[in-house]
């Protein structure tokens, strides 16, 4: 199969499976079969653009020319072969969860759930393999608008607030900065092509770090302070949204944006040499303590795991702003390790919610007995987005900090590790008070009441991921290495 | 001669002389089919027309054989074609769109005077776009005028008659400015073809008569145009009008106005009078800035649906006036490839409410909740359209957008504000829109309100080839950028 075929077949694939889905929706079965099997085809498709890629290959398909040298256009480069791959990939656990899930809970709509949900991976995948900017920027709205009826997916009146909110957020950072930003990048470079080494040389002053601020903010995904509050007012939707979407597929479509950006567009020599990028730094070194402080007041669980993702988003941030090699490794590793521990968590925050009906951490004192494989994992999971050994999380944040050392940025190494500490005591929390807290006497469960089998499968193979992300972490390590920055 | 030679006439007495015959039909449906015909006649004219100026531009066909510049002669060059594919291309499928919507509210008792008026419109923008006299331009004005105000108190609310009555008057005024302008020009020059004019008007630039002249001619020309603060007429005229006869002239209607304002400006203005440059961007940007900014708030609080349209269209306009307000090859491509897009996605949306409006008998928000369960193809149609109008990537609206943007970048400083005004004014647009999604999509069909069920299949076909268009004109740009750019590089006077 050639590179262009993959790329349009890995397009094709969730497009087809979302009208497969939607047809065949009468019979909940045959609908998640079909969910299923598109999950897997996409899968593999993907991951066989992977060899060529690690060889060198950089498969193309171009769609269209828009105007002069506008296109839209696809070009698989290691980077977004990485987020290509791990959405595509989590996205077959996350079915499995969502179906234990949502049939768990007696959900309404569930048709239009996985027709959505497959059209979100498709936008995923466009934004992984997007080769110019306005194609990335095409597909990040149709990510933005397709996960829509997802995080609204309850319709009452509170819903429908917090999902305005998330898309307006969204949307408006983007058409009000991101576009514009766009524009001003093809008035300067005249292209929008990514292009290692970056296309902005005739740019200099302070106009380079103003443009950065507007992408930086204009990519709302990427959730940096203050346009992050459409995080937190997403966590209305469904689990299986939150643990893939808004762990993985949309905001880590904001902060490999903004990876990409850094590394294609500006170039890391521009960005570096100038200084510009400091500013940008301080930002996300402020969003990694600050998320992570609010995230401490936070009772409800979800709400806590969406703040700490805010936090950890930032580092992949702070790894493109220090503007060397390493920061941009440990970004990229990051996308792929934190998403395996805090779909892990999330997954373990939809079972508790299915198995017990508990929203708030206060509540699960003692309920560790109760459902022992759920607080192992997410004992797992946290360790991992901590970065101890033995999981994944330690890779990405030690080329984070070797980044931050090479670079001589004190204050970036702080709040690595200050961040560290806070996330011991908010994240550890919550399985040591349901492993040693006292059971409060109106919660009477007892015995071993765990989620439906299709979620602990799910979390035991996320799990078992953070702890194959560390072991088998040189291969991911190569792929982020071959990024060509000059 | 073959027939050729003659097409720039047969666009306007096609219609102009199916309409009498139109008038004679009383036997049901036959009008509309006469009229339907004839509409298409002059598309496929207008269509030749545009392969004919590839070849040689412009085109000047003399009437009657009496020379310019003492006789009348049409002047077909690339932006006239354009304006008359516009014109034609939304007469016809309006036509082919929406006969049940019109039997629904005209009725067969009225039909034949109604489509020999509608017909009449057609013929009267045709002869604003291709003559190349002012005059004679003029006396196209009124007749399209004329003839929109039938079409317009021929909705079944008794509310039009009072739109219509508005619109009269002001459109009257409008075109009596426009008149005295000509005269005045006339009375200094002695000549009333426009490339004349162009040439005699060096010798009096820059005295007072003509100074007045350029002043009676741009504002009685925004008047028509609805440029704001003289929209006024408008959303009430597009609100009350039958549902089709406001996709029609919401798609082409003000642009013919536009047309003749960008010509005069560029073709007889701005090359001899000193300080006409300076004059129209002082004039016209600050009202385009305001149009876009006010039209497209109001349209976010705006619950009819159609008079919602109605104030999105002062805003487009402005978008229009903008880009003619930026006196660059850009600016104007950007305005010139607008009027194409916006006839597309506004035709396309107003089809969308009038299909709506065919089902639910009202063009109020709250009356098509659950719309999209009851209405799919519809409702899908009305967001693609409706992402075109906010400026999403891969459709039209983003072409015209990115062009309007990269000329305001051009302008230099004041151009960064003006930019980021235009992006506010999308994310206005997209908040309408959006309330239009979010009732039909997420709101359950209220208890006791009528069933739906899916408009007729001639009126849905046609609805989806327009919004496929506006996918289509979004992907592919070479036909509307190609005529864009030749008609803008012919007007500043880089040839084309």
């Amino acid at each position: 199969m050639s590179g262009a075929t993959a790329i349009a077949l890995a397009l094709g694939i969730p497009l087809a499976g979302a009208l497969g889905i939607a047809v065949t929706g009468r019979w909940a079965n045959l609908r998640e079969t079909v969910t299923l099997v598109t999950a897997v085809v996409l899968a593999l498709v993907v991951w066989s653009l992977v060899p060529g890629v690690f060889a060198g290959a950089r498969p193309e398909l171009e769609i269209t020319t828009l105007l002069d040298t506008l296109s839209i256009g696809f070009r698989v480069e290691p980077l977004g072969m990485l987020f290509g791959a791990l959405a595509a990939t989590l996205w077959i656990v996350n079915s499995i969860y969502s179906i234990g899930y949502m049939r768990g809970n007696d959900e309404k709509h569930q048709t239009r759930f996985y027709v959505c949900f497959a059209i979100a991976i498709f936008a995923a995948v466009g934004v992984a393999f997007a080769g110019n900017l306005l194609t990335l920027f095409a597909f990040y709205e149709v990510l933005t608008i397709s996960t829509y009826p997802l995080v609204s997916h309850k319709g009452d009146a509170a819903t429908i607030r917090s999902a305005r909110v998330y898309l307006g957020i969204l949307l408006s950072t983007s058409i009000g900065l991101l576009l514009p930003a766009m524009i001003w990048t093809y008035a300067v470079a005249g292209t929008l092509e990514f292009t290692p080494g970056g296309i902005l040389d005739s740019l200099s002053g302070p106009a380079v770090g103003l443009l950065l601020g507007m992408y930086a903010f204009g990519i709302g995904k990427a959730a940096l302070m203050p346009v992050h509050r459409w995080l937190p007012a997403a966590m209305v939707a469904p689990t299986p949204v939150s643990a893939l979407l808004h762990a993985v597929a949309v905001v880590k479509a904001g902060v490999f944006t903004v990876l990409k950006v850094v590394v294609y567009v500006f170039g890391i020599d521009l960005l570096a040499g100038g200084g510009f990028s400091q500013w940008l730094v301080y930002l996300a070194g402020g969003t990694i303590v600050l998320a992570s402080l609010i995230a401490m007041t936070r009772d409800n669980l979800k709400a806590r795991l969406a703040y700490s993702t805010v936090s950890q988003l930032s580092y992949i941030v702070l790894g493109a702003a220090l503007a060397t090699a390493s920061g941009v490794i440990g970004g990229a590793l990051h996308i792929a390790t934190h998403a395996a521990g805090k779909i892990t968590l999330f997954f373990c925050a939809g079972a508790i919610y299915t198995a017990l009906h508990k929203t708030e951490v206060s509540q699960l004192r003692g309920l560790g007995p109760v459902m022992p494989f759920t607080f192992a994992a997410f004992t797992i999971g946290a360790i991992s987005i901590i970065g101890l050994p033995p999981f994944g999380g330690l890779w990405s944040k030690w080329y984070l900090a070797l980044g931050a050392l090479e670079t001589g940025q004190l204050f970036a190494v702080t709040v690595l590790m200050l961040s560290s500490l806070l996330n011991i005591w908010y994240l550890l929390q919550i399985p040591f008070l349901a492993f040693f807290g006292r059971p409060s006497p109106d919660s009477a469960v007892s015995g071993v009441q765990e989620a439906p089998l299709a979620c602990l499968v799910a979390i035991g193979l996320t799990s078992a991921a953070t702890v194959a992300l560390f072991f088998l972490a040189d291969p991911l390590y190569e792929l982020a290495a071959r990024v060509p920055l000059r | 001669m073959s027939v050729d030679a003659h097409l720039p006439i047969l666009q306007i007495i096609v219609p102009m002389l199916t309409a009498p015959v139109v008038t004679l039909l009383r036997v049901p449906s036959l009008p509309w089919a006469a009229a339907t015909a004839a509409s298409l006649v002059a598309f496929s004219v207008a269509l030749s027309l545009v392969g004919a100026v590839d070849t040689a531009s412009p085109i000047i066909y003399e009437l009657g054989g009496w020379q310019a510049p003492y006789g009348i002669v049409l002047h077909v060059d690339h932006f006239s074609a354009l304006l008359l594919v516009i014109i034609t291309g939304a007469s016809s499928v309006a036509l082919a769109f929406g006969k049940p919507s019109l039997d629904q509210q005209v009725g067969q008792e009225r039909a034949p005077m109604f489509y020999a008026a509608w017909l009449l419109v057609v013929s009267g923008l045709c002869g604003m776009a291709a003559t190349g006299d002012a005059f004679n331009l003029f006396v196209f004005l009124e007749i399209s005028s004329l003839a929109t105000y039938v079409l317009i108190a021929a909705g079944p609310d008794r509310r039009a008659l009072m739109a219509t009555f508005r619109y009269l008057i002001l459109g009257t005024i409008g075109a009596t400015f426009y008149l005295v302008g000509v005269g005045l020009i006339y009375m200094m020059t002695g000549t009333l073809n426009l490339e004349d004019m162009a040439v005699r008007i060096g010798d009096v630039a820059d005295l007072r008569p003509i100074l007045v002249a350029a002043g009676f001619i741009t504002v009685g020309l925004a008047l028509k145009a609805a440029m704001f603060p003289l929209h006024v007429w408008m959303p009430n005229a597009y609100t009350f009008a039958p549902h089709v006869a406001t996709v029609f002239l919401a798609a082409c209607s003000t642009k013919a106005a536009i047309y003749v304002l960008i010509r005069f400006d560029h073709v007889v203005f701005l090359p001899h009078l000193s300080e006409h440059g300076e004059l129209t961007t002082g004039f016209l940007m600050p009202l385009a800035v305001l149009a876009f900014l006010v039209g497209s708030a109001v349209a976010v609080f705006e619950r009819n649906l159609k008079r919602m349209l109605g104030y999105s269209s002062v805003a487009q306009i402005g978008y229009i006036l903008l880009g003619v307000s930026l006196l660059s090859t850009t600016g104007l491509t950007g305005a010139i490839v607008h009027m194409f897009n916006h006839a597309l996605m506004k035709s396309a949306l107003f089809m969308a409410v009038a299909c709506l409006a065919f089902r639910a008998n009202s063009v109020q928000l709250p009356d098509i909740a659950g719309a999209g369960r009851a209405m799919p193809l519809t409702m899908a149609a009305f967001v693609i359209a409706g992402l075109s109008m906010v400026g999403v990537p891969l459709t039209a609206g983003f072409v015209s957008k990115w062009y309007l943007v990269l000329a305001c970048l051009e302008y230099g400083a004041v151009g960064y504000g003006l930019a980021a005004l235009v992006l506010i004014a999308s994310l206005l647009a997209l908040v309408y829109v959006w309330k239009v999604v979010e009732t039909a999509y997420f709101k359950p069909r209220p208890a006791g309100a009528p069933e739906l069920s899916e408009a007729p299949p001639m009126m849905l076909a046609v609805l989806w080839v327009m919004a496929l268009a506006n996918v289509w004109f979004g992907v592919n740009t070479d036909f509307t950028l190609g005529l864009a750019g030749n008609a803008a590089r012919a007007l500043s006077g880089m040839g084309p």
